[in-house]
C-alpha cells in the first residue's frame, strides 16, 4: 500500500530523517511510534506531501506518490484545530470540498455522520461554542469523510473522554475492516496493543524497530513465566533449582505468585515436571512484554534527548 | 470552483459577513460626510447672542456698526479693566486704540471664543468703517475708490499646453489623495492578511488545510480574498458617499438657492459659459462659480480613465507586494507581540513613501520623487502624484519602468514570502530571528 524507501530529510544542519524505510501493508493498522523529536511528524508530513524529502521515495500503491493521491489521504494532525468563528457544518463542508468532494455529496455524507455520532443540531453552531471533545469529533469526521484509502492519525485519542475515545476506536477498526489502511502515531501504548497489527519505532531519525506487533513482542520476550501455586515457597524454589531463576515472589489470599525466568534453554514442561511434585500448581502464563516496556527498552535507556527539535513533534 | 477559488471565497465571505464589515461600510462614509458636515456646521454655528462692547478710544466707531439679530454692539469711550469686563454682561470686548488708522490693528477679548463667522462679521464691519474714515481723511471719493480697488487673481499656464490653464497644485492634491488611499489600503488589509495567517497558525487549522492544498495556494487565496473584501468595501464607500453627499448637497442647495441664487442668477449663467468656453475668467466676485469652473477644467484636463486604471494597477500592485510580506511575518511568529521586529522593515518604506509624496505635491520633478516613483516599495504612493499631475505621461518610459519593476518585485516577494510562509506556519514555540528566516528560504519544499 505505502512504501517508504530510504527517506532523508534535513533542516539546515539538523538531520530529521536518516534513511527511513518502511512498508505499510494494505488494510491494516500500522503504529508509528517514537519519542518526541524522533522525526515522526516530519515523516508524516512527507507522506502527506506537506514537505518533500531531500532524497528517497514514497510509493503509493506501487507508484511514486503524486499530488492527485493527496485526495485519497486522510490526515488528522496532532496539532489540529478549526476556524473558531465558522459554523460547524460550513467548516466541515469547506474542508471536504478542499479535498475535492462535491458540495451535495459532502453535505449528504456529513448529515449521515452527524446523525450517526449524535451530533444533530451542531450544524449551525460556531466552533468556539463546542467543547474540546466535540471539536475533536468534528475533526475526525472531516478527516475520514472523503473516503480516504490511507488514513494517517496523529494522537487521535487526545482530548476525548473514554466514551468518545471508544467511539473513535470502533470507527478505526470499522474502517480497517472496510479495507482502509491506517497509520497511527501515538504515545498511548495501550491503544497500540489494542489496535495495531504492525509497528515501526523511530528514534534519533532512524527506524530502530519494526514488524508485526506479535512478532516484536516475541522478539523482546525473555522466557519469563508467571506461576500461581499453593504450597511452600522454599520447596518451590528448591524444586526450580537448575531450570529456572525466581525473579519475584508474592502472596495473596493463600495463593503464591512467582515470576520465573527459564535458564539453560529449559522448556516450560521441564520446569513444570520439576515443581509439580513439590507444590500444587494453579496456573502458568508466559509473560510477553508489553509495548510500553518494549518502547522504554528500545529508546528510554539511552542518553537524554536533545532539547530543541527543529520541527514540532 | 478550484481549490484556490474555494479559499478565496471563504476568506471573502467570512469577512464580508462579519458585523464589523457592515458597520465599517456604513460608518465609513457617514464618518467622512458627517465629519465634513460637522466642521462646516460648527464653523457656521453662532455661539448664541453676542453682546460686544466696543472700547472706542479713537472715537471712530460709535454707533456706526451694523447690528444683526445675534450680534449687538455697545460702545464705551474709555478703558474697561479686566475685572470689570469679567463681571459685565458683555460676551466680548473690542479695544480700538487711537492709532488704528495707522496700524490697522484692534484687540478682541472674549469670555468664550466667538464663532468664525462672528469674527469675520466683526472684522468686516470695522474694516468698512475704518476704510470710510481713511477715504474721508485722504479726501478720496468713495466711488473712485471702488473703481480702482483691485482684487488680483493669478492664472497659471503651462507653456507646453498652450491655451490651457494649469491646475498642477490641485491635481497634485488629487494624486496625493489617491496615493493616500493606497497607503491606507495596504496597511489596513495587509495587517488583515497577517492576522488571518496568524489565526490559522494559532488555531492549528493550518496543518489540516495544507494536507489538502499547497501552502502557496493557501497564502495567495487569503491575499486575493482579502483584496476583494477591500475592493468591495471601497466600492460601497464610494457608492454610499456619493449618495449621501448628493442628498446632503441638494438639501444644502434648497436652503441657499432661495436667497442667494435668486439675486445672482443671470450673472452666474453668463460667467459659467465664459469659463467653460474660453477657460478664462472675466472677473467679478462669483467665487463659487469660479471653483466650479476650475473643477470642470481639471476634470476635462485629466485623462480620468487612464488615471483610474493606473490607480487600480498601483493599488493592487502595492497591496500584493506588501501583503505577501505581511503574510510571511504572520507565518513566522507565534503571537501578535512578536510581530514588532518584523513589521518595522515593512512599515518604514511605507512611511517614507508618504513623506516623499508630500514633497512631490510641490516638487514633482525632484530626484527623490523620481527615484521613489521607480522603486517598487514606494512607487504605488509616489507615482500616483506624478500620474495625477500628468508628469508621468510625459515620461512614458519611467512609467513603464515603474510598472514593470512593481510587477517583477511583487512576483519575487510573493515567491520569497511563500518560502518563509510554508516553513513558518508549521513552526511552533520557537523564537524566530532574521537569520532563522533566511535559512527557511533554502529548505527544500
Amino acid at each position: 500500500m505505502l512504501v517508504l524507501e530510504d527517506i532523508v530529510k534535513r533542516f539546515g544542519t539538523h538531520l530529521a530523517l536518516d534513511g527511513v524505510s518502511m512498508e505499510v501493508p494494505q488494510g491494516k493498522v500500522f503504529g508509528l511510534l517514537g519519542p518526541n523529536g524522533a522525526g515522526k511528524t516530519t515523516l508524516i508530513r512527507i507522506i502527506t506531501r506537506i514537505t518533500g524529502p531531500d532524497s528517497g521515495k514514497v510509493l503509493f500503491n506501487g507508484t511514486a506518490m503524486t499530488d492527485a493521491d493527496a485526495s485519497r489521504l486522510g490526515y488528522l494532525p496532532e496539532e489540529r484545530g478549526l476556524y473558531k468563528k465558522m459554523k460547524v457544518g460550513e467548516q466541515a463542508l469547506y474542508l471536504a470540498r478542499l479535498k475535492g468532494m462535491e458540495k451535495t455529496e459532502a453535505t449528504r455524507k456529513l448529515k449521515e455522520w452527524f446523525a450517526r455520532w449524535e451530533m444533530d443540531g451542531w450544524w449551525n453552531k460556531k466552533v468556539e461554542e463546542l467543547s474540546k471533545g466535540m471539536a475533536q469529533k468534528v475533526q475526525f469526521i472531516t478527516t475520514v469523510l472523503h473516503g480516504p484509502k490511507l488514513l494517517i492519525l496523529d494522537e487521535p485519542f487526545s482530548g476525548f473522554d473514554p466514551v468518545n475515545a471508544e467511539l473513535v476506536r470502533q470507527e478505526i477498526l470499522r474502517l480497517r475492516d472496510e479495507g482502509v489502511t491506517v497509520m497511527l502515531s501515538t504515545h498511548n501504548m495501550g491503544s497500540v496493543e489494542e489496535l495495531c497489527d504492525h509497528i515501526a519505532l523511530i528514534d534519533h531519525s532512524k527506524v530502530v524497530l519494526s514488524g508485526s506487533v506479535r512478532e516484536v513482542r516475541q522478539r523482546f520476550s525473555e522466557a519469563t513465566y508467571r506461576v500461581d501455586y499453593k504450597g511452600n515457597k522454599v520447596a518451590f524454589a528448591d524444586a526450580l533449582s537448575f531450570h529456572g531463576e525466581l525473579l519475584d515472589h508474592s502472596e495473596a489470599e493463600g495463593l503464591s505468585i512467582a515470576r520465573v525466568k527459564l535458564l539453560h534453554n529449559s522448556t516450560v514442561n521441564q520446569v513444570l515436571s520439576a515443581i509439580l511434585p513439590a507444590v500444587q500448581v494453579q496456573g502458568v502464563h508466559e509473560e510477553v512484554p508489553r509495548m510500553h516496556d518494549i518502547f522504554i527498552r528500545a529508546v528510554g535507556a539511552k542518553e537524554t534527548r536533545p532539547a530543541a527539535a527543529e520541527m514540532t513533534e | 470552483m478550484g481549490k484556490i477559488g474555494l479559499i478565496i471565497w471563504r476568506e471573502f465571505i467570512t469577512r464580508v459577513r462579519k458585523p464589523s464589515f457592515l458597520i465599517m461600510t456604513v460608518l465609513g462614509p457617514l464618518l467622512i460626510v458627517g465629519g465634513i458636515a460637522l466642521v462646516v456646521y460648527l464653523g457656521m454655528q453662532e455661539s448664541g447672542a453676542q453682546n460686544i462692547v466696543v472700547i472706542d478710544k479713537a472715537g471712530l466707531l460709535t454707533n456706526k456698526l451694523k447690528e444683526t439679530d445675534d450680534i449687538k454692539f455697545y460702545y464705551e469711550p474709555a478703558d474697561m479693566s479686566d475685572s470689570v469686563f469679567k463681571a459685565s454682561p458683555y460676551s466680548a470686548m473690542v479695544e480700538v486704540n487711537p492709532l488704528v488708522l495707522e496700524n490697522n490693528t484692534i484687540q478682541l477679548f472674549y469670555k468664550a471664543l466667538p464663532s468664525l463667522s462672528t469674527q469675520n462679521y466683526l472684522s468686516s464691519e470695522i474694516e468698512k468703517v475704518i476704510e470710510k474714515e481713511k477715504l474721508r481723511v485722504n479726501q478720496v471719493d468713495p466711488e473712485v475708490y471702488q473703481r480702482i480697488k483691485t482684487a488680483l487673481k493669478v492664472q497659471l499656464f503651462d507653456i507646453d499646453k498652450a491655451g490651457k490653464r494649469s491646475y498642477d497644485q490641485a491635481k497634485a492634491g488629487i494624486g496625493f489623495a489617491f496615493g493616500y488611499l493606497i497607503f491606507i489600503f495596504i496597511f489596513l488589509y495587509g495587517v488583515q492578511v497577517m492576522r488571518g495567517v496568524m489565526e490559522e497558525k494559532q488555531n492549528r487549522v493550518v496543518e489540516v488545510l495544507i494536507s489538502s492544498v499547497k501552502p502557496f495556494q493557501l497564502m495567495m487565496g487569503k491575499i486575493i480574498g482579502i483584496a476583494l473584501v477591500g475592493l468591495t468595501q471601497f466600492l460601497l464607500w464610494i457608492l454610499l458617499t456619493t449618495v449621501l453627499s448628493t442628498v446632503g448637497m441638494s438639501f444644502a442647495k434648497d436652503q441657499i438657492s432661495a436667497s442667494a441664487l435668486e439675486q445672482a442668477g443671470p450673472q452666474v449663467s453668463t460667467q459659467l459659459q465664459g469659463q467653460l468656453g474660453q477657460g478664462l475668467e472675466t472677473g467679478g466676485d462669483g467665487d463659487a462659480n469660479e471653483q466650479l469652473g476650475m473643477v470642470m477644467d481639471i476634470w476635462n484636463d485629466m485623462p480620468i480613465a487612464a488615471i483610474l486604471g493606473l490607480f487600480l494597477f498601483y493599488f493592487l500592485g502595492g497591496y500584493l507586494l506588501y501583503s505577501s510580506m505581511f503574510a510571511a511575518v504572520g507565518a513566522a511568529v507565534d503571537s501578535e507581540t512578536d510581530t514588532q521586529q518584523f513589521m518595522l522593515p515593512i512599515t518604514l518604506p511605507m512611511m517614507l513613501s508618504i513623506f516623499i509624496a508630500q514633497t512631490a505635491v510641490y516638487n514633482p520633478d525632484g530626484p527623490a520623487v523620481f527615484w521613489c516613483s521607480i522603486i517598487p516599495f514606494t512607487s504605488p504612493v509616489v507615482m500616483m502624484i506624478r500620474i495625477a499631475m500628468g508628469n508621468a505621461f510625459e515620461h512614458p518610459w519611467e512609467l513603464a519602468l515603474s510598472m514593470g519593476l512593481l510587477i517583477a518585485t511583487f512576483i519575487f516577494t510573493t515567491w520569497l514570502a511563500g518560502r518563509i510562509y510554508r516553513t513558518g506556519i508549521l513552526m511552533y514555540g520557537k523564537k524566530v530571528t532574521w537569520k532563522e528566516m533566511g535559512k527557511w528560504l533554502f529548505y527544500r519544499g
